[in-house]
């Protein structure tokens, strides 16, 4: 049985390593279209996905957000992803799976996986 | 949709965007009856007569991006396509209260489908609110609380980090386990 206890024994643990996360320049956010639209074509499990694999890699500089309706609703899911000193990128017709190759790619290694952007997809 | 547990997260999230800091979710199936109630309650900034008046016309929205919001009337059409009822209460400056009823027999119920995954999305993405998750079937129940969790993590562990993270899924999937089994019995 998970008890409240071992949330203590969790917040002695991690208690050092969350120091981290604050003082971070190169912190990158990503968010996820959570309106009806994007909810209705799968962004719930788009959004667990990145969450798992962002904890999985502890990946302490990355923030996954929810955002409203960004007005594209036929590209839903749609994620964004934003980084200091970089512009913008969009990833349209996103799936869970799409999703980790997006972390893996982007936020570890840096590079943009061009084809699910949305440049590409309107082609 | 596909599932009642995406359009409550659609509705928490209207709670969210009305600046609400205490998300309360509840879960009640009643097996007896056949009923299923679930409520959505905020301390957002509530709504005004008018505005409740025409929160489930799918052609009002407060919004200015476009001039459709989905989703509260497709919550509605949902709950009363089973012969359930819906209701929103609002008050400016107090906050609002959706609840729907539905009728699990009727054939075009919608399962809830996975409610502990979205209560963990709401908990895990939104670090300065808290969210009260409550699921009863018939006499048993049980709650999450993050004011309980953040009074066990202190100020310095979020709830975003990745051991809590896989706590609060497990001690869903525990709960709903134990409140579940115990109605075959």
């Amino acid at each position: 049985m998970k008890s409240l206890a071992e949330l203590q024994a969790i917040r002695d643990k991690t208690r050092n390593q969350v120091i981290l996360r604050e003082n971070n320049d190169n912190a990158i956010r990503v968010l996820v279209g959570m309106a009806t639209c994007g909810i209705a074509a799968g962004a719930r499990p788009v959004l667990a996905a990145l969450v798992d694999e962002v904890a999985k890699r502890g990946l302490a500089n990355v923030t996954v957000t929810q955002t409203g309706c960004i007005g594209i609703c036929q590209f839903e899911p749609v994620i964004e992803v934003v980084a200091p000193g970089q512009e913008k990128v969009t990833y349209v017709h996103m799936t869970p799976e799409k999703a980790v190759r997006v972390v893996n790619n982007h936020l570890v290694n840096g590079n943009v996986v061009t084809e699910y952007t949305i440049g590409a997809d309107s082609k | 949709m596909r599932e009642i547990s995406l359009n409550v997260m659609d509705i928490a999230q209207n709670s969210i965007s009305a600046g609400a800091n205490r998300i309360t979710i509840s879960v009640n199936e009643d097996s007896k009856t056949g009923c299923m109630t679930i409520t959505v309650s905020d301390n957002g900034c509530g709504m005004t007569a008018g505005q409740v008046a025409n929160a489930t016309d799918p052609f009002f929205t407060t919004r200015t991006t476009r001039k459709v919001g989905l989703g509260v009337p497709l919550f509605k059409m949902e709950a009363e396509m089973t012969g359930g009822a819906f209701e929103i209460k609002s008050e400016k400056g107090i906050g609002t209260t959706v609840t729907a009823n539905f009728m699990v027999s009727h054939v075009d119920m919608i399962p809830l489908g996975d409610i502990n995954s979205t209560v963990l999305l709401l908990v895990t993405c939104n670090q300065d609110r808290d969210f009260i998750f409550h699921h009863s079937i018939d006499s048993r129940e049980f709650t999450l609380d993050t004011r309980e969790l953040r009074s066990a993590l202190g100020d310095e562990v979020a709830l975003n980090s990745p051991d809590v993270v896989e706590w609060i899924k497990s001690y869903l999937d525990e709960q709903t386990q134990l409140i579940k089994e115990e109605t075959f019995r």
